[in-house]
């Protein structure tokens, strides 16, 4: 993951609540086998509709979406985050989000805000004509207009996003107490090594019907 | 070092944490992960983007299931047919692809020993008592009938799981659910796992991991057990244990991915000391009475929504949530039945027998026993998936194949089928299915589709009579 510690530029001023996985990514979208290239997909129903604020001009290519109340509810799928991710979001601004979806942007590095509805009111105000600048340091949203909002981060999470690390990057660094784990097992349960692959099992079954 | 006494469940976690975090939660380390084709792709490729490699391929197996369609797999001389949905055919061939490059054993379509991972894991002795297993699909939790903690995983955890063979996870609560006294008549598994959800309702077993006790528990077979603990994840549930007993290792021995000889005997004498300690506590027990279970089905579009056969359409307003209430009235009308009907009134068009809950070979042999002699009736389709390649081999060699047959059953290629409609094998809009599966979501058979789930002999009842039936009445009875 790359290291993010500043998001800063225009907003998607939407607001909208209860914005589900199937409105982030429709299902007819789940058959691909990359993350990338789900940004196509992205909020497809609501782009079907005219004047919507993702094919507005102003907002083209914004790195930070303003929604309503629990944002990203609906199914566990993924997918929800790629497709953010690969429209070039980074960053997502609710009063609230669903555990699974908040859970699954910080795995793919978007930050995903909680400010409280006056705040976000404030903001999508402002992005309708300036940009927003998310800090990770000092964990504020602020604009060209004095406005500041604090907002809270898990510190695990902060560090992470601050870091790039990834979680698989972080328990890679755990090697060696994998590798000692492994010897005991080795040692104490053999019996749950696989001991081989059993090649030539895939040639078999050629001829069944 | 003297410990408390522990259960099945505190054994297994205590002997897989590779190191406790401040926080409380562990680094685990996982034994077995089974690999599909519709979970890995983006886990695959987020380790190539990071340029990492797959720590323990030696511990991971991977076989296409979701996707594939159920007819023939190969033509008459033997060459692989084309898939024709095309992001199906890019899936499966990207696990073809990615298993190759990353080292892993792959089972192929056209393999006998392909089928749906839950029952191939079980079935080739991949999964073992007191292991960790896991596989980015919900229905893992089926592997904890031999005593391995396995759960499902996202994407995410797939990928996290192949290069580190860990997960950051926090210990679940316990949960013990005891069945007590011995099954009636005509009651299954399927209709054991019906009651426990029905009663513990779908999100009754959150953040608890089930152990499944009790005579009945005991009495049952491999396969009844993989049935029941399949089902855990309807209830809310993490994951569902059986201690293992004589009727696992009996069961395992042999089996081709298992332990063998020293080994073997090892692993027993490991094995032996799994079960939950006498003294130890569960976060909480539910018990069930045998006597009080009836062959049961669903009525609604959530798995806890259970009636027996003999019952009725319930109205909406006996429920004394009010949001049960809206969501049963929801679900009547996604169902298109009334509130007082006999279930046994209800006609369906489709039947499907399958899944990762029901397509082994006692589940075939239990639907075949009721489908022997009789026809499927007028304007019903019936599907008999089986589970594996290995057990459709099995139930070829027993003759169940000519019974279906011969009865107007379609006996097809295994795979996950009619359970989801991600292949071909899709229940029209508006029509109504008696299913072995273990969902009955909306349109989780196709968009539209009315499922009733129920156990495989009961399916095999409303195909020959066209309607939902009490299988009761068609045992033991020549025609
Ligand atoms: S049979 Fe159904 S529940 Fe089982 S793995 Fe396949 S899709 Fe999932």
């Amino acid at each position: 993951m790359n290291p993010v510690s500043t998001v800063s530029g225009r907003a998607y001023p939407w607001g909208a609540k209860n914005v589900d996985t199937d409105v982030i990514i429709p299902a007819h979208w789940l058959k691909t086998i990359t993350r990338t290239g789900l940004g196509r997909g992205a909020f497809e129903t609501v782009r079907a509709q005219p004047d919507n604020v993702f094919d507005d001009p102003r907002y083209a290519g914004a790195p930070i979406l303003i929604a309503g109340d629990n944002f990203g509810c609906g199914s566990s799928r993924e997918h929800a985050a790629w497709a953010l991710a690969d429209m070039g979001i980074a960053a997502v601004i609710a009063p609230s989000f669903s555990d699974i979806f908040s859970g699954n942007a910080f795995k793919n590095g978007i930050i995903a805000v909680v400010l409280p509805q006056d705040a976000i009111d404030r903001l999508i105000e402002v992005a309708r004509t300036d940009s927003v600048t998310i800090d990770l340091e000092s964990m504020t949203v602020t604009t060209p207009f004095q406005d500041r909002f604090v907002f809270e981060l898990d510190a695990f999470r902060r560090q992470c996003l601050i870091e790039g690390l990834d979680e698989v990057g972080l328990t890679l660094a755990r090697d060696t107490a994998i590798s000692k784990f492994e010897e005991a097992v080795a040692e104490h349960r053999p019996f749950l090594e696989r001991e081989s692959g059993y090649a030539g099992i895939a040639v078999e079954g050629v001829g069944r019907t | 070092m003297a410990t408390r006494p522990q259960t099945l469940y505190e054994k297994i976690w205590a002997s897989h944490v590779v190191e406790r975090r401040d926080d409380g939660t562990c680094l685990i380390y996982i034994d077995r992960h089974l690999v599909h084709e519709v979970t890995s792709p983006q886990a695959f490729e987020g380790l190539r983007v990071a340029g990492r490699r797959v720590r323990r391929p030696d511990l991971t197996l991977a076989v296409p299931d979701h996707n594939l369609p159920t007819t023939a797999r190969v033509d008459a001389a033997g060459v692989p047919l084309p898939i024709a949905d095309p992001e199906s055919a890019q899936q499966l061939d990207a696990l073809r692809r990615n298993t190759t490059e990353f080292g892993i054993d792959y089972i192929d379509a056209t393999a006998v020993q392909q089928g749906i991972v839950h029952v191939v894991g079980p079935e080739l002795g991949f999964t073992l008592p007191g292991s960790t297993l896991v596989c980015g699909d919900s229905h893992t939790s089926a592997h904890g009938a031999l005593g391995a903690l396995a759960f499902g995983i996202g994407t995410s955890e797939v990928e996290h799981v192949l290069a580190t063979q860990t997960l950051l996870l926090s210990q679940s609560k316990t949960m013990e659910v005891r069945v007590d006294g011995t099954l009636g008549f005509g009651v299954s598994p399927k209709d054991v796992i019906l009651a426990i959800v029905g009663r513990l309702g779908a999100a009754g077993g959150t953040g608890h991991v089930i152990e499944y006790t009790g005579d009945v528990i005991r009495a049952m077979s491999i396969e009844g057990r993989l049935t029941v603990a399949n089902m855990s994840i309807e209830a809310g549930a993490r994951a569902g244990l059986v201690a293992p007993d004589e009727t696992t290792f009996a069961y395992i021995k042999g089996r081709p991915m298992a332990p063998s000889g020293e080994a073997w005997e090892r692993a027993l004498a490991w094995w032996r000391t799994l079960p939950s300690d006498a003294a130890a506590t569960y976060d909480k027990t539910v018990v069930l009475q045998a006597s009080d279970i009836a062959p049961g089905l669903t009525w609604g579009t959530s798995p806890e929504d259970v009636v027996p056969i003999t019952g009725h359409v319930p109205d909406p307003m006996s429920f004394a949530d009010p949001a049960k209430q809206a969501a049963a009235r929801k679900s009547l009308d996604y169902m298109g039945l009334t509130p007082g009907t006999a279930m046994q009134d209800v006609a369906i068009q489709h039947v499907f027998i399958g899944s990762c809950t029901n397509s082994r070979i006692e589940d075939l042999r239990a639907a075949a026993a009721i489908a022997n002699g009789r026809r499927v009736a007028d304007g019903v389709r019936a599907l008999v998936v089986p589970g594996s390649g290995l057990v459709k081999r099995q139930a070829e060699a027993e003759g169940l194949d000519r019974i279906f047959t011969g009865a107007g059953f379609e006996w097809r290629e295994p795979g996950c089928s009619m359970c989801l409609a991600m292949n071909p094998d899709k229940v029209p809009p508006g029509e109504r299915c008696a299913s072995t599966s273990n969902r009955n979501f909306v349109g989780r058979q196709g968009p539209g589709a009315r499922t009733h789930l129920v156990s495989p002999a009961m399916a095999a009842a409303a195909a020959v009579t066209g309607r939902l039936s009490d299988v009761r009445d068609l045992m033991g009875q020549e025609l």
